[in-house]
Parts: C-alpha cells; structure tokens; sequence
C-alpha cells in the first residue's frame, strides 16, 4: 500500500464532511430528516437546511427534548440525524439517549461533532473526553469516530444504510485529509494505513494521522510500526487487532479521550481476553482540558505525535 | 355513538386486571392505572383508529405513547382486551421472562408498544416527534399521549411544549393525569405545579380541562372535542382532573398507594368491588 504522504495533504474541518454529506443525502434520501440545537451553522448543515427546509428541524437550546423528538420521529420510517456538540448530545442527555433510544433501539444517528480538547478556546466545559465511554458501555449502540474529511464524509453516507442507534464522533478544527476521497465506510471494518512489523499502531479521530506522523518519523530509527485506523470503536473489529498483534507482539492505542472508558480500554479488552500482549495508551490522564489553540492542547495533554512516538519507543521495551 | 355501558363493563374488568396483575407481581402501581381507567378504555375502544395486526411504524392508524409508563397495567390490560395480545399473557405481567416488563419495552416485541418509558419526562417529545413524521408522510391520523402531573416537573416536557407549539404539532393531543398526587405526596406538598392550564396556554396550546376523568361520557366527550381542534397549528392538551385509585375505596385519593400492591385481603376486598364482565384471566 502507498504511504501516506505528509507533505501534499490539504486540511479540512471533519464536521465539513458531516454537512456536505447530509446535503448529498439530502438529495437522495427522501426519508433523512435533521435536528439541531441551535448549532446548523456549526454541524455545516447550512446547504441541507437551505434546500430541505421541510426536513430540518431546529430544537433550540434544548437537547433533550430534541433527542426525544427524533426517537419519535423513526416510528413511521423517518431517518433523524440528531446534531449538537459532542458534550451536549451525550453527557447532557446520557438518560434520554439510554431509554429513548438506545432500549428503545431507535434508528436515531447522534451525530456530534466539536469532540475533545481541539475544540480549543473554549475551554473544559466544553471539551468532552468522556463520550466515547459513554456511548460505547450501551447496549444497541454503535460508536464511529472517523479521522478526516473523507472519512466523515464517506461514515456519515454509511450510518444511513445501518438500522439502529449510531453515535458519530468528530471534531472543530481544520486536520489533514488523506483518507482516499469516494471511499465507501464499512462499519466495523478498520483500516490498515500503514504495514509494520514491530509494533501495532490503533488510533482514532485525529490521533490518527498523528500516528502516521509518527510511525514515519520511526521509520528513520528503523522501527516498522503498523498503523490501523479504528474508526469504528463499536463494534470493534478485533480480527484486525488479532491479525496484526500476532504479527507485532505489542500494542499502542491513541485516541482524543479519557485514559478511561475509550478506544484504548476496548482494545485492551481484546489483549487481555484473546491475546495478552504489551499495550501503552496514549490519551488523556483523567484530567480536564483548558482554554488554548488545539495544537497546545494536544501538545500540553499528551495527545501529540511525540507522545505515540514515546508511547512506541516504550511498549517496545516490555515485548 | 359510544355504547358507554359497553365501555363501562370493559373498564370494570381493566380494573381487576389491574389489581390482580400488581397483586401476582407483588408490585407495581395500582393507583395511577386505576385512576387512567376510562381515558385508556375510551382511547382504545372508541376514539383511536388502530390496527390489531402491529407494526412499529404505525402508518395510516392513531399512535398512543405512555409517557409516565409506571402505570403500565392499566396499558397491558387495555391492549389485552383490544385483542393486540393474549389476556392470558397478563398473568405474566413483571416476571423473568416476561413481555410484559414493569415498565414499557420495546425490546420484548409486545404488540402496542412503541417506545420505552419509565425514566419520568420523555414521552411528549417522542410523542412529538412522531406526529411531526406523520406531518411529513402525508398521514392525517393523530398521536394521543398520556403523561403524569408529577411528571411535569421534569423540565423536558416544557422543552417539548415550546418545541410542538414552535413547529405547529396540530396532530398531537397530550393529556395530563392531574390526580394532585406522587410518590412523596400530593403535588403541590412535593412541588407545586402552579396554574397548569395557564403554563400550557402560555406555551402556545390549546387547553382543555377535563372536570372528571373518571366519568366515561364526560372523557369521550372531551376526546372528541379535542379531535376538532386538530389541524388548526397547535398542539392540544387536556388536563384530567382524575382520581387516582378510583373504583376501590381504600385506595381512592390516597398517594400511598401510587406504587404498593394489594395484599390478599386487600385483593379480595378490592375484587369485590369490581365485577367481573369479561372473565378474569
């Protein structure tokens, strides 16, 4: 496979690709409505709501009710992409989630984005890094967490064609796009971006890309990292876990999240009960985020590319 | 026209399904679903337009949610004796194994339910929601919701009203179990809900106040009322002033016995007071 080419990739907002693809369903998809809370603007779903009036709705600053209405609005064949920032359409109404849609089984897509600590400036409250664990621990729910434009774009095309709950992770800021454009998504299937020998690479979301910095800055000190790009958490496609773990022996998990709850535990969940082998976790140390630029988030948490690269250098060690 | 005794010889036997059903479970909530008698029975056998054959979706036929789903027996034995399932299946109501769970299920596939309830305060927006996918499907039938009064304090359901008035929810008609009782006491010891029918008018609906939800042709007569405000851009609700425990005495008006079972010499007492019209189960 082609190595990923850090120097030619443009940068584009994920939640760009959520919005371009609800205008492509739009026009395809005559049973996709949308809801917001007050945030069209910010999900990009200004093309949807500009030529399907009739199909968007707008809940105010009201999330709750605007999760109830879309687990309604399945029953008579409506397919409803609830939209919000990733804090206020999981914490915030974890309850209404659980019973409305979740026991209920709803064909509800939550579609998030403004996910982790590159929501920069605004700081904590907002920067949820909780929400994978969240939604994952429910039963009916599947978790995807895409790690570019394309990928949003091609994940947000996939989740219609999937009958029941989807939690869809992504985020603010402009990252690069190097997923292969016009890719279709298959849930639950990962992606190996780069063949290695010596170490398992699983990332998610932006951490992926931070991933093949690192695997390629490795390479110079002869190190074969292989990097999988697990965009989707639930289910979790353990054959490739499996199948390159056997081959490496050992195993870094990277993701924008809590130490606790997320891709990293899913993972070592598969080590310890099919495979046991080494396993470092790069993500958030049970801390909360602050006000800064995504790069001196990223950085200050040790969520960057020196801390996969660290977090390789280590697991290596305990093989 | 309704045949009211007919409706009131059903209501009499809902009502010893009800207690029957929390007496076997030795729990449950009797008093809510007695007092919700003749507005289910009114809804199942002679307003709504429904279909015995399910479907989830529920097109072209009226859909009924349950928002405060505690008082689940008075539903099961509704749909029981509408014939969406076997009465017999009542017997099995909160047990291991049983499609009948303590609160509403959709997981258990029972014929009638839509959506689950039981955590206070969701129905109106999932009521809601599906009225506005009958809207966009083209399907003029109507969406009946039943919601606690407790119930109201959780704020959802005022996100819900602003939201079914804002985006012109006419298909919908929600109404309140205003019995004045919860768990902890009467509703305005507990949390006082204030001058509901002035909230719900505020928040742009159209109101009704049901004097006695306990009188069946008085609860038909409001239901029917209520269908022609329908199509005219704003949501509809009815505030019943109900009793809660009503048709037994000992547990008429009295909160205690929102979520206690009878005992067997209260069963007793309490069957003695109903009579059997359709055969017990």
């Amino acid at each position: 496979m082609p190595m990923i080419d850090l120097q030619q990739n443009e940068k584009k907002e994920t939640r760009k690709g959520f919005g371009d693809a609800m205008y492509e369903l739009g026009q395809v998809r005559e049973d996709v409505v949308v809801l917001t809370a007050d945030l069209g603007g910010s999900l990009r779903l200004n093309d949807f709501i500009k030529h399907f009036p009739d199909r968007f709705f707008n809940a105010g600053v009201a999330e709750a009710n605007m999760v109830g209405v879309a687990a309604g609005m399945t029953i008579g064949g409506r397919i409803p992409f609830a939209t919000s920032f990733a804090n206020f359409l999981t914490g915030r109404v974890y309850d209404q989630i659980r019973q409305s849609v979740a026991y209920a089984n709803k064909n509800v897509k939550l579609c998030a984005s403004h996910a982790g600590l590159t929501l920069g400036e605004d700081g904590a409250t907002h920067q949820i890094l909780e929400d994978i664990g969240l939604m994952r621990m429910l039963p009916n729910m599947t978790v995807i967490v895409p790690a570019d434009y394309n990928q949003t774009k091609a994940a947000t095309k996939a989740i219609v064609d999937h009958e029941g709950p989807v939690y869809l992770r992504f985020g603010r800021p402009k990252v690069p796009n190097f997923m292969p454009e016009g890719e279709s998504f298959a849930i639950g299937k990962a992606t190996v971006l780069q063949e290695g020998t010596d170490v398992t690479v699983v990332a998610c979301g932006h951490m992926v890309y931070k991933s093949i910095e690192a695997a390629q800055q490795l390479a110079d000190k002869n190190i074969s990292v292989e990097v999988i790009n697990m965009a989707t958490i639930k289910p979790l496609d353990e054959t490739a876990i499996l199948r390159s773990v056997e081959k490496t022996g050992c195993v870094v998990t990277a993701e924008e999240h809590q130490l606790h709850g997320g891709l990293g535990d899913a993972v070592a969940h598969v080590l310890t009960t099919r495979h046991p082998a080494p396993q470092e976790i790069v993500a958030v140390q049970d801390t909360f985020g602050e006000s800064g630029t995504p790069d001196q988030l990223m950085a200050k948490y040790g969520i960057d590319t020196p801390d996969v690269v660290a977090a390789i250098e280590k697991v290596l060690t305990r093989k | 026209m309704a045949d009211i005794g007919h409706l009131q010889r059903i209501a009499s036997q809902v009502r010893r399904d009800i207690v029957r059903m929390t007496h076997g479970a030795k729990s449950g909530h009797p008093g809510g679903s007695l007092g919700c008698v003749e507005y289910m029975v009114s809804l199942y056998f002679d307003v709504m337009d429904i279909r015995t054959d399910f479907s989830m979706d529920g097109k072209q036929e009226d859909l009924f949610f349950l928002s405060n789903g505690h008082i689940s027996p008075v539903w099961y034995s509704v749909l029981a004796r509408r014939g969406l399932f076997s009465v017999d299946e009542l017997s099995t109501f909160r047990k291991i194994d049983s499609r009948l769970q303590g609160h509403p299920a959709t997981a258990e596939h029972l014929p009638g339910i839509r959506m689950a309830s039981g955590s206070l305060g969701q129905g109106l927006s999932v009521a809601t929601g599906a009225a506005l996918t009958k809207r966009l499907n083209g399907d003029k039938h109507l969406v009946y919701s039943l919601h606690g009064d407790g119930e109201l304090q959780e704020g959802q359901n005022w996100e819900a009203a602003m939201f079914a008035a804002h985006h012109k929810v006419d298909n919908l008609i929600a109404t309140i179990d205003w019995n004045g009782q919860q768990i902890d006491g009467p509703t305005d010891k507990v949390m006082n809900l204030g001058d509901l029918e002035a909230k719900f008018a505020a928040f742009g609906w159209k109101t009704l106040v049901l004097e006695d939800g306990n009188h069946m042709p008085e609860v038909l007569r409001t239901l029917e009322t209520a269908k022609t405000y329908t199509g005219q851009g704003q949501p509809i609700v009815i505030l019943m002033k109900a009793h809660m425990g009503y048709g037994v005495d000992f547990m008429v008006d009295d909160y205690k016995w929102h979520g206690v079972p009878p005992n067997d010499e209260q069963l007793a007492d309490a069957l003695s007071q109903l009579e059997e019209t359709l055969g017990d189960y």
